[in-house]
């Protein structure tokens, strides 16, 4: 199947500040495609050169087919936008702001559909300016979609929602995927990445570090495992000989063991062997967050 | 044309829901008109108020007053507020064309003022007994016109000005200053030489005459029409050579 997004060579600049270095990647149709990496990385400018709502300096874009930059108007019609930072009138009522936004095509959704879904019924006569936070996201992530997209870029989707609501967005994005819909997501949040995204592209300073599918990364840039346990016997040396053991780490009490793989197999085993039996061995899995301190060097939202 | 009926509907309810507007463009016209009626009265004097009596004078000058507070005031507040805040970019997101929005601020101006110079005009026949336009033809020419040119005003305006503080302050200048001197005030014929030559350089001075002539069948004031049509145009080129959406 032909990539619904191909990006290459993105370039943007701001004066001095070059936003997006060099910038290629391909998402393909029904995909969730996530963009992760820390602030000022440039993955908001990335996303809204894709929106035709910024020029880019150099570089090839084509989304549905479409250039965005000369058929901006055609390309805006067909996607769906939640910009990370945006409003509307004070004193619009959320209804009239989804019925206006749906009246730009044909093809739009019917929007009390989507009040129900975004948890906004009782809020459906409120002005803009009453709501709170969470629930202007929430409207925002309805607008983007009341057009009934084909490409859905979600900038932050879930920045100041309520853990409740986030597992509700989740299902609510997965379902829209389902039905076809192709969906970009910029975030912040790593358990998000891990869990929605078919597939993740890092950036960092204005490039991509690497992409590929959550646990692909995890695998090939995080791969160690940690197994924790506590025991009393002193001498624990020949844990170091156990296959897939990198490391033997001793605090107190505690014992953790670096390795990879299938680690905690052999170590389970040979503790066993060895007559220790602790009842609080568990092993920590590395996640996508290790795989981003890793790459950029520093962790989320520094 | 669908979106451009739907924006001009919530655009109407957005302008009446806004308290500040509305009283520049509906409460302060009336009010000038009850003071000014109370204080000249509606006798004829050929030395002032171009020789009619000043409520007559004053009805089609606050026509003029309520086009001028939508273009000086709403218009540029309204818009450098959704620049400001990313309405605008928001907007534009959704496919919503610049001509939808600039077509239903236009729609919205129009309504708003063909509402407020109602209200001025029934007032001014429930108390003072008014007659109405003599060339009711004219008169419905002179304030598209009108409400074009001070539209086109708004939208330069709300382009250039950088933020909403700088449209309110600026804006309110220059209403005030229109007000005063562009002959919705004290009778021209009163001002003062530097006074006249102001007054004679703000927009609302010949929108005023373009309105007051067929209202008072005095014919259609060619010279002052074309200079409304004059700044219509510019203001049109103007704005569009420097309107940003972000
Ligand atoms: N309009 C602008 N004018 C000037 N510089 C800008 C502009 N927008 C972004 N930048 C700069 O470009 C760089 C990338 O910004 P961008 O918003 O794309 O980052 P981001 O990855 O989305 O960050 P965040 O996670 O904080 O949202 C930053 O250094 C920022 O300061
Ligand atoms: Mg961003």
């Amino acid at each position: 199947m032909p990539p619904i997004i191909t990006v290459q060579n993105l370039r943007k600049t701001y004066g001095p500040t070059v936003a997006v270095d060099d910038i290629s990647f391909e998402v393909a149709e029904g995909e969730i495609f996530g963009l992760l990496g820390p602030n000022g990385a440039g993955k908001t400018t990335t996303v809204e050169c894709l929106q035709a709502l910024r020029q880019p300096d150099s570089g090839e874009i084509r989304v549905l087919g479409l250039d965005p930059r000369r058929q901006a108007r055609e390309l805006r019609k067909l996607i769906g936008s939640q910009l990370q930072e945006s409003a509307l009138p004070d004193r619009i009522r959320v209804w009239e702001a989804l019925d206006l936004f749906a009246s730009v095509t044909p093809r739009a959704l019917d929007w009390r559909m989507l009040l129900e879904q975004w948890g906004l019924a009782a809020k459906r006569r409120s002005s803009f300016s009453s709501l709170s936070g969470g629930q202007r996201q929430r409207l925002f992530i309805a607008l983007a979609l009341v057009n009934n997209p084909k490409v859905v870029f979600l900038d932050e989707m879930t920045t100041g929602l309520d853990p409740a609501a986030r597992r509700v967005a989740w299902d609510l994005i997965r379902a829209i995927r389902d039905n076809g819909t192709t969906v970009v997501l910029v975030t912040h949040f790593m358990d998000e990445a891990e869990k929605l995204c078919d597939r993740v592209a890092v950036v960092d300073k204005g490039k991509i570090i690497a992409a590929d599918a959550p646990q692909g990364l995890i695998v090939q840039h995080a791969g160690e495992v940690r197994v924790i346990f506590t025991t009393d016997v002193a001498d624990i040396a020949w844990l170091e000989a156990v296959p897939r053991v990198d490391r033997v780490e001793r605090k107190g009490l505690m014992v953790e063991v670096r390795g990879s793989g299938p680690v905690i197999a052999y170590v389970a085993a040979a503790l066993v062997g060895h007559g220790i039996i602790p009842g609080d061995l568990r092993v920590e899995q590395p996640t996508l967050e290790d795989v981003f301190l890793k790459l950029t060097g520093h962790s989320a939202g520094d | 044309m669908r979106t451009l009926l739907k924006l001009t509907w919530v655009e109407i309810k957005l302008f009446v829901r806004e308290p500040i507007t509305m009283v520049f463009t509906f409460a302060l016209p009336i009010i000038f008109l009850f003071v000014m009626g109370g204080v000249f009265g509606n006798t004829p004097d050929p030395s002032v108020y171009r020789g009619v009596g000043a409520i007559d004078y004053y009805v089609p000058a606050y026509f003029g007053l309520v086009i001028c507070a939508i273009g000086v005031v709403a218009l540029p507040v309204h818009l450098t507020g959704y620049r400001e805040r990313g309405v605008l970019r928001r907007l534009r997101a959704s496919s919503i064309s610049i001509w939808a929005l600039l077509g239903s601020q236009l729609l919205v101006s129009f309504i708003i003022a063909v509402l407020g110079s109602i209200l001025v005009t029934v007032l001014a026949i429930a108390v003072y007994g008014v007659d109405l336009a003599q060339s009711p033809g004219l008169l419905a020419l002179a304030f598209v016109i009108a409400t074009l040119s001070f539209s086109a005003v708004g939208f330069l305006l709300g382009a250039v000005l950088p933020s909403t503080r700088a449209a309110q302050g600026i804006g309110l200048i220059l209403f005030f200053v229109m007000l005063i001197l562009g002959g919705a005030g004290p009778p021209p014929e009163v001002l003062t030489g530097a006074m006249q030559i102001i007054g004679d350089i703000t927009p609302l001075r010949w929108v005023i005459l373009v309105l007051q002539d067929p209202w008072l069948g005095f014919g259609w004031a060619g010279q002052a029409s074309l200079i409304v049509v004059g700044i219509l145009l510019a203001a049109t080129a103007l704005s569009a050579r420097f309107f940003r959406w972000e």
